[in-house]
């Protein structure tokens, strides 16, 4: 049988005037490899099994699609926080926007600077993490984002930082195409609270790698949204140690398309894993399509792993989730659990689901729910008989619906953050 | 085997101790009957499609079909997305055809078919006669002699040996004879059903069997008829290096109702063996149709060698409003089984169900698992998956879940449930869930775990041994699927949960 035909021609016009940026040996090496695999792989294509609910070629084509930029008038989030914050502009480091890097307990960097020294830590992680991810599932936009991505930072965290960084997004050009990539080191004991929220750019690339040593804690907060035309592709590839956390949370509002990977690589026993999202998709508005996609693999004992999915969807909008669990021979005692739920406000919407668990051990406990319905009639009839008008009365239960993903943030005054964001999106796609 | 030197204990239902004892934890239905038989040359060709349909005596437009089928199954590639693991099938080193010599003359009744041919079922605990009821089914004496009868059609390799109580069931207006038979008296039927609801163009396995499927099974029930009894099919694979490919296809006319059992076994042998067949489901307003199976293929010895590998589309076509179809499967056999019994519900109101035991012992692996395609209003589907991994087993339930958006007010419930026995085995849950309106409610539940130690405990605290208690406590872990099956099934079903475990303990 003659050898299937490589997808290259795609991949050279997505590939054409794009070009490895310099660094250090090891950092050309780590670029190159990535191509590398890239090369071999191909973009993805809508016929690939891992891409049989969403079409990647928005985000394969050479250009970025136009997207509008889009004003709630509403005051950047997390503004209130007592924060250290790193401003992107469509994808490049802003420094009059931003804070100066000094806070104790953590070195930041950019990317860049970290990847032109000889001998940095980030060698160990940079690429290392991502081209771990890609087995057995095929990424091939991290791939391209690890080969060509010049802006993002590196951040190692060797104490108890004592606020939170945070990454704000910010787009102003409605053609940018922008690719970051972060690597972040959590050293053994260390703890970190990182923000992430704007639009980004028109299309956007991020991959974030998180490496968390022993005993360390790693929360994520990100809230994505604003422009409804905007694109993105996101990565989270982590590993983890013994007995460290890694907590992450996202809100997803707006935005034609939205592909969230995340790449939990459990190592060290007696870790725990949680991360959980909430989407909101008015296709009134323009259209709607998310999709996260988990993958977990449990590669040590007495570990725990969360995942908690909820998206509500109307006029047209579509959600998906594809979870697994991988559950490795020897990793015994795993406690795997796993959760996605949509609510569809009307005949329009759609959501697919494929809930995976592959599990090779016998002493765990695993488990997936996926329910899909629309909403609960009798209460919205009991509001309703006390005096709550039907479009309160809808966002209140989309609100109830929504809080079991909302609750996986730990932080209270975060958490709150979130929920105005919920309120004021519900106020303006008024039910 | 421990169990011999086990007394009898109080608390231990005695029967199930002896049944275990009775068949000695080997398969049981490994023998073969040496008979002489008819091949056709080995390969698969153009050829040999015109020779099956020669030697069914098959008029014209069979053969187009079959031909058809053919050139299309030349251009299609196996499928590898399944989690399955097995060498390439030389689709060449396989006889397509075969047939007991003594069957070259079509026997007139069933006292002219070949002693050693009556012999092999009767050993198989499936007598050829029209008796009341199955041998060696317990309790079943105490039922309404009426409601107990079973209708058989037994397959041998190629070719169907005999069908019995066809008299009766013509009397009902029921047909209920071998495929060849009906493409040869009833080509209206056929000619209007038969790959309406698994076309040609299918799938691999599908495609290649309406290219050479030999025999296999039809029903048809006409409309306000209740089948007077259980129709049976014994599928029974012989000789060596040849591949069972047959296809059943049954018809509920509008408030029709028919129960149907297949079951199935095969020789002990090193190599492999290929089995692909089709089934296919028709049913009208109001008709119902329970389909049960217990797949007892040769799983393949207890370090993986031989086994059939079984290969299976069985799909379900609701057209009708209000019908009901029921596929309960327990599945112990076989060293791979690749089917996913299927549901389009179609017509308003209609409802799937699907209730599955995959049991995978030793080396073998399952890919199993249901669809359930909501077309049409009000429709409600139900899946109920047990699946249990022992040994170096692999088991895998993979299954589609989609509501339409004219699906209005659709309904599904599924529960996907693994069980695991020792630490080298695996088992894994693929479903797809699809909906596109919001109408409709799906829930969908798994959940993978071991067999729990407390249990495990209290009974052997009460004088079991550990594989008599793994025993109890899987089938009370199958329970819910082993109650939809019809008796007679469900007692040869529950011996069999305990013995495809056997050894996988300890």
């Amino acid at each position: 049988m003659a050898a299937p035909q490589p997808k290259l021609d795609p991949l050279a016009a997505r590939l054409e005037g794009l070009s490895l940026p310099k660094g250090a040996a090891w950092a050309t090496d780590a670029r190159e490899a990535a191509l590398g695999r890239l090369t071999a792989m191909g973009l993805p294509t809508k016929r690939d099994e891992y891409w049989k609910y969403t079409d990647p070629s928005s985000l394969t084509q050479a250009g970025a699609p136009k997207a509008t930029l889009f004003d709630t008038g509403e005051a950047p989030l997390f503004d209130a926080v007592d924060r250290l914050k790193l401003v992107f502009v469509d994808g490049v480091f802003d420094a009059a926007l931003s804070d100066s890097f000094d806070l104790e307990g953590v070195e930041i960097e950019q990317i860049s600077d970290a990847m032109s020294h000889d001998i940095h830590w980030a060698k160990d992680v940079y690429g290392v993490l991502e081209a771990d991810g890609q087995n057995p599932v095929e990424r091939p936009l991290a791939a391209l984002n690890t080969a060509f991505a010049a802006e993002g930072v590196a951040i190692r965290v060797t104490g108890d930082v004592s606020k939170p960084i945070n990454f704000v997004y910010l787009h102003r050009n409605e053609t940018s195409d922008a690719m970051l990539h972060h690597v972040i080191r959590v050293e053994k004991d260390a703890k970190l609270t990182l923000l992430e929220n704007g639009p980004a750019a028109a299309r956007f690339s991020k991959s974030m790698e998180v490496d968390i040593a022993d005993g360390a804690e790693f929360h994520h907060v990100r809230a994505q949204g604003r422009d409804h035309e905007r694109r993105a592709s996101t990565h989270i590839f982590t590993r983890l140690g013994e007995r460290s956390v890694f907590k992450s949370f996202t809100l997803t509002v707006n935005g034609v398309l939205t592909r969230n990977e995340a790449v939990i690589d459990i190592r060290g026993d007696n870790a725990v894993a949680h991360i959980a999202g909430a989407a909101l998709g008015d296709g009134a508005t323009g259209d709607f399509h998310h999709d996260d996609t988990v993958f977990i693999t449990h590669d040590a004992q007495h570990c725990e792993s969360r995942q908690v999915f909820k998206k509500v969807l109307r006029n047209g909008a579509t959600g998906v989730f594809q979870g697994k669990i991988l559950v490795k021979p020897d990793a015994q005692k795993t406690d795997g659990y796993q959760l996605s739920q949509s609510l569809l406000l009307d005949d329009d919407s759609i959501f697919q689901a494929k809930p995976e668990l592959e599990i090779y051990a016998d002493d765990v406990v695993c488990s997936h729910g996926s329910t899909t319905g629309a909403i609960d009639e009798e209460a919205l009839f009991y509001l309703r008989s006390r005096g709550v008008p039907e479009g309160p009365a809808t966002d209140l239960l989309v609100l109830a619906f929504l809080a079991e993903a909302i609750d996986e943030i730990e932080d209270e005054s975060l958490r709150e953050d979130i929920l105005a964001r919920l309120e004021g999106w519900l106020e303006r796609h008024g039910s | 085997m421990a169990v011999l030197e086990t007394e009898v204990r109080e608390g231990v239902d005695r029967e199930t101790v002896e049944t275990v004892q009775a068949m000695g934890g080997k398969y049981k239905y490994g023998w073969e009957t040496e008979i002489e038989m008819e091949y056709a040359p080995k390969g698969l060709n153009e050829n040999i499609v015109r020779l099956i349909s020669e030697k069914n005596n098959e008029p014209e437009w069979m053969l187009d079909w079959r031909l058809q089928a053919f050139k299309r199954w030349k251009l299609m590639t196996e499928p590898d997305w399944a989690l399955l693991n097995y060498p390439e099938i030389d689709f060449q080193d396989q006889y397509y055809y075969a047939k007991p010599k003594s069957m070259e003359e079509k026997p007139k009744s069933l006292d002219d078919v070949d002693p050693k041919l009556l012999a092999t079922y009767e050993k198989l605990g499936i007598p050829l006669k029209e008796q009341m009821i199955l041998a060696g089914v317990e309790g079943a004496e105490d039922a309404p002699a009426e409601g107990r009868k079973v209708a058989v059609d037994a397959v041998f390799d190629s070719v169907s040996v005999g069908t019995t109580f066809q008299k009766e069931l013509a009397e009902a207006g029921v047909i209920f004879c071998s495929i060849s038979e009906a493409i040869q008296n009833h080509p209206e039927l056929v000619k209007k059903y038969l790959g309406s609801v698994v076309p040609i163009t299918d799938n691999f396995y599908a495609t290649l069997n309406s290219a050479v499927f030999s025999d296999g099974s039809f029903v048809y029930v006409p409309p306000g008829v209740r089948c007077p009894m259980e129709l049976s099919t014994y599928f029974r694979i012989n000789a060596e290096n040849t591949g069972q490919f047959e296809r059943t296809l049954i018809i509920a006319d509008k408030e029709a109702y028919v129960s149907y059992l297949e079951g199935c076994t095969a020789p002990q042998r090193d190599t492999t063996q290929l089995h692909a067949a089709v089934v296919e489901l028709v049913l009208l307003d109001d008709a119902e149709i329970k389909y049960s199976t217990v797949q007892n293929w040769f799983p393949g010895d207890e370090n993986g060698v031989g086994g059939i590998y079984n290969f299976v589309t069985k799909r379900a076509d609701c057209r009708g409003a209000r019908s009901k179809v029921m596929w309960t499967q327990v599945e112990t056999g076989s060293a791979i089984t690749w089917k996913y019994p299927s549901c389009i519900l179609r017509g308003d109101d209609s409802q799937g169900e699907f209730y599955s035991i995959a049991i995978a012992n030793n080396y073998q692996q399952a890919d199993t698992g249901t669809k359930m395609i909501h077309l049409g209003k009000n429709t409600k589907s139900r899946i109920v998956s047990k699946g249990i991994s022992a040994g170096k087993a692999q088991n895998t339930y993979r299954g589609l879940v989609t509501m339409h958006q004219k699906a209005k007010d659709a309904r599904n419930y599924t529960q996907c449930d693994s069980l695991l026995i020792g630490s080298e085995c695996g088992a894994h849950t693929v479903p797809y869930i699809e909906v596109k309106n919001n109408s409709a409610r799906v829930e969908h539940e798994a959940t993978t775990s071991k067999v729990d130690d407390d249990q495990l405990f209290y009974c052997r605290q009460r004088g079991m041994d550990e594989e008599e208690a793994v025993a109890l406590v899987v089938n009370g872990f199958c329970k819910e699927v082993l109650q939809a099956l019809p008796m007679e099934f469900a007692m040869e079903a529950q011996q069999l949960v305990a013995i495809s475990l056997e050894g996988s303990v300890g």
